[in-house]
């Protein structure tokens, strides 16, 4: 029996995680001499003060979505996938060609088309790793790594020798053509009479993300392929009993998985920068982990925790913006609420159960335990 | 309890111990007089393992005392309980398996910096122990060359090494022979004649009877008796173990066998290590009968199992109802053979019957969530899943009848109820059952061999692996004995006995 009630697991035991690692990094703030107290307000304004600052909070958390979400799939089926930096690189790639080299008539069209290239593209790099753990036993958490710098190098050669226009210095594609920009904040909510800030990146790849959010919900709690992935991931003896294929479910799930992290693409590449740049992911891949460490797998999860790292970026890029706080000590921030959410997560909860249990045992005198009487 | 002039060897005063919010151990008091053999019987989950950890030091209990021979003594860790002169042989060994003998004897006891010095000194010691209580193992011998039964001799003389005056040992008769617990037993024998004190944990009735002095038996966490083995008899232990009387053995008709419905011809597997696990062998299973497969665990029938179950690869013929079944898929034939009729109740429900966090109605599809009755659409119907496990908790009487309950939050009993329910339900041509009662209770064990013999009365064909030979003796129509991935031949329960049996297991060709 779970010794936590289920609110105190899903939302106590994050918010207190989160509240330690606001202190700690309070108290570096204070080590280096700035105020905390300013710099909390200044990251609050930064990021949610203003519908600039929200469009951007939410253009960063559209990307941690679907890292996230990719990252959580994988986990699911006890699978590590770190390679959600390349996987997303390289759908940046599929996005690239579908909007370079087919002339779509309709942003609407281009988007379909983009998705569809995105995650195929990010798929393939997924499947190759999936591939030799699948068959050969190389380790996924390895080689997953490798392909994040095989897929720089990659992306590197592809943009400089193939994808530059002739005469441009810059490492880049074209821009991509009118047509298939994707319509922003601004232009989605001015219909509806709210005006949002047109200089804001966020763009419709948000509701893609929310939909793929509830999609991966369905997939896993609500399919076989879900029901037979998370058996996978629970006991590997098991699934093989019930007639799962390791094979199939390692590689199902890591093309879904590294397509989700391709996805990315649609947002960065194709709704803010509008043609592919070097080092486009810049470590959204990365974040991912930490956002579906954070959401505990789950898709609504991995919605909030990726909103509370966009505001993250978002807060922190104003700091450095405005304050002689450096960048670097965001990245500590970072690195804490990771620390806190994700790797010292028992620490939090261990005394929370003992805590929850303390309770229980005052308001009933007998120990909670419905003893399992033998058939009579 | 007698009062003696001669301290108790061990004295356990209001031991308790909590997990949570289970009470593994509630105020237990218990006495062990020395050289004595003291039993400890009780269902899986009684709290006796928990116990004997807390003595050995692996835990800390809440609240009680122990006293040595008569000294209170605080035992935090086992190196403090090897320097009260307690020695422990677990039941899985604790043996560094490319090392000799005479390396694991030494190991974590080694006398100064030089190997070579210790290992003489040891060597000595060792050939004194060996000669002293008659346990004779070449202490050259490399671990993984020797039987179980010798590595169960290597564990009882480190303890012996390390001097051990109270020896505890924990189900150590589950991985052998008959003849190798006889050997045990009459080593155990010995050990009492010297003076020594021994523990033993075990829920075989049958061993208590025969080698314990004083049994004490252990119910839910509670010392519920302590009596001399002389004044009682096994179905009053069986009684003070479950709490109420149980039927020890199964009532069944005679079996009616029909048409041969498994038929296995020169079968061969060979595992993932290359290592041949069957080697030629020929079965036959009838409609309405239960063919049992007695043998020591590890020759070859967790493989058979697995390969008629569809995740393991073969060569040779099988055919089910006079259709040849393909051998040659590695993994994932589990859905095919679901479908043929083949169900599987496996050996060991924790690491391949159930998911142990997955809840009670999720396992209830686990291998059949591809049937049509679970959907709906492209989605599973998880409605539908968790009412028709409702429904299966019932009928088997699985408590408590919670599907949203998960796996490992179950006894072993009722969670082997669930696997049954899973796979008697499907009303298979051919169940497969692996250890139906190992870890199960006294009472679900009695449940559970009626629906195996109910299968059986319908006209289904059954295969029974069980290391028990009494469930062996009890359940099966006709009994196969299995040794080194071969069958060593066939007999009719009424026609056999455990020794014949037991000559059989050991590999020796009995005279027919």
């Amino acid at each position: 029996m779970d010794v936590m009630p289920k609110w105190a697991e899903v939302i106590l035991v994050p918010l207190i995680s989160l509240i330690l690692a606001a202190i700690i990094s309070a108290l570096v703030i204070l080590a280096i001499g700035e105020d905390p107290i300013a710099a909390v307000k200044l990251m609050v304004s930064g990021a949610l003060g203003s519908t600039y600052g929200w469009g951007y909070t939410l253009y960063y958390a559209t990307n941690f979505m679907f890292t996230g979400l990719a990252v959580a799939v994988a986990f699911h089926a006890r699978l590590f996938n770190i390679g959600g930096e390349g996987q997303a690189a390289l759908g940046g790639l599929g996005v690239a060609l579908a909007c370079l080299y087919i002339p779509w008539p309709h942003w609407s069209l281009a988007l379909l088309g983009a998705i569809a290239m995105a995650a195929l593209f990010g798929a393939f790099w997924a499947a190759i790793p999936a591939y030799l753990q699948a068959r050969r036993g190389s380790h996924i958490v390895i080689t997953t790594i490798m392909f994040n710098f095989i897929a720089a190098s990659l992306l590197n050669y592809i943009l400089v020798n193939v994808l530059r226009p002739t005469g441009s210095m810059d490492p880049a594609t074209a821009r991509f053509p009118e047509a298939t920009q994707l319509p922003t904040l601004h232009e989605l909510l001015a219909p509806i009479g709210i005006s949002f800030s047109k200089a804001a990146p966020a763009n419709i790849t948000l509701l893609v993300a929310v939909l793929a959010c509830v999609l991966v919900w369905a997939l896993i709690w609500h399919t076989r392929l879900g029901y037979e992935l998370r058996a996978y991931g629970h006991s590997q003896s098991a699934a093989k009993y019930a007639g799962i294929s390791p094979f199939k479910i390692t590689m199902i799930t890591m093309i879904i998985s590294g397509g989700l992290a391709g996805l990315m693409a649609i947002n960065n590449v194709m709704g803010e920068a509008e043609r592919l740049v070097l080092n486009a992911v810049e470590g959204a891949g990365f974040i991912g982990i930490a956002v579906a460490l954070m959401g505990r797998s789950h898709p609504f999860g991995v919605f909030i925790a990726a909103i509370l790292f966009g505001f993250l970026y978002q807060g922190g890029a104003e700091l450095a913006l405005w304050t002689s706080i450096p960048r670097e000590l965001i990245v500590v921030i970072q690195a804490l609420v990771i620390l806190f959410t994700g790797a010292l997560d028992n620490m939090v909860r261990m005394p929370l159960e003992r805590m929850f249990l303390a309770v229980r045992r005052a308001r009933s005198p007998k120990p909670e335990r419905k003893p399992i009487e033998p058939a009579e | 309890m007698t009062a003696t002039t001669v301290a108790p060897a061990i004295e356990l005063k209001g031991i308790s111990k909590a997990f949570g919010p289970v009470q593994a151990n509630k105020d237990i008091s218990i006495r062990v007089m020395p050289g004595t053999i003291h039993g400890i019987i009780g269902e899986n989950g009684a709290g006796k393992s928990t116990l004997m950890s807390i003595l050995y030091g692996f835990y800390k209990a809440d609240a009680g005392e122990v006293f040595i021979s008569g000294t209170k003594t605080e035992i935090p860790d086992s190196q403090a309980a090897i320097s009260a002169g307690i020695g422990m042989v677990f039941q899985h060994f604790k043996l560094v398996e490319n090392f000799t003998v005479l390396e694991n004897i030494i190991l974590g006891a080694e006398d100064g910096w030089s190997l070579t010095t210790s290992l003489g000194k040891a060597r000595k010691e060792l050939v004194a122990l060996e000669q002293e209580y008659g346990l004779n193992v070449d202490p050259d011998a490399v671990i993984e060359d020797l039987g179980v039964g010798m590595q169960q001799r290597v564990e009882i003389l480190k303890a012996l090494y390390r001097q051990a005056d109270i020896l505890i040992l924990d189900e150590p008769t589950g991985v052998l022979t008959p003849a190798e617990a006889d050997q045990l037993f009459r080593i155990l024998g010995r050990l009492r004649e010297e003076g020594k004190t021994i523990i033993l944990i075990t829920h075989k009735l049958r061993e208590i009877m025969e080698i314990t002095d004083t049994v004490s038996v252990m119910r839910r966490g509670e010392m519920t008796a302590t009596v001399k083995t002389a004044e009682t008899s096994p179905e009053q232990l069986a009684e003070l173990m479950v709490g109420r009387k149980v039927l020890l053995s199964v009532n069944k008709a005679p079996a009616t066998p029909g048409k041969v419905v498994l038929d296995i011809k020169n079968l061969h597997v060979t595992d993932e290590a290359g290592v041949e696990r069957l080697k030629g062998i020929d079965l036959q299973v009838r409609a309405g009968e239960i063919l049992g497969i007695a043998g020591v665990a590890g020759n070859g029938q967790s493989e058979l199992l697995e390969l008629l179950g569809g995740y393991a690869r073969g060569t040779g013929t099988v055919t089910l109802n006079g259709t040849a079944i393909d051998l040659s898929g590695k993994y994932a034939d589990g859905k095919s053979r679901r479908a043929k009729g083949i169900a599987h109740v496996p050996e060991d429900r924790q690491r391949e019957g159930l998911i142990m966090d997955f809840h009670a109605w999720e396992n209830t599809a686990f291998g059949y969530h591809h049937d049509p009755s679970y959907q709906s659409g492209l989605l599973m119907n998880n409605a539908a899943i968790r009412e028709d496990t409702e429904a299966k908790m019932k009928r088997f009487d699985v408590r408590p009848p919670d599907p949203k309950l998960a796996a490992k939050n179950f006894s072993g009993g009722n969670q082997q109820k669930i696997v049954l329910a899973r796979e008697i339900e499907r009303n298979p041509d051919l169940l497969l059952v692996g250890q139906p009662t190992r870890g199960v209770d006294i009472g679900a064990i009695e449940f559970i061999h009626q629906q195996i013999v109910a299968l059986r009365d319908q006209g289904k064909a059954i295969l029974l692996v069980s290391v028990e030979l009494e469930e062996i003796f009890s359940l099966s129509d006709r009994i196969a004995v299995m040794f080194d991935g071969h069958i060593m031949g066939e007999r009719l329960p009424g026609q056999t006995d455990e020794k014949e049996l037991g000559m059989l297991m050991a590999g020796m060709e009995a005279t027919q």
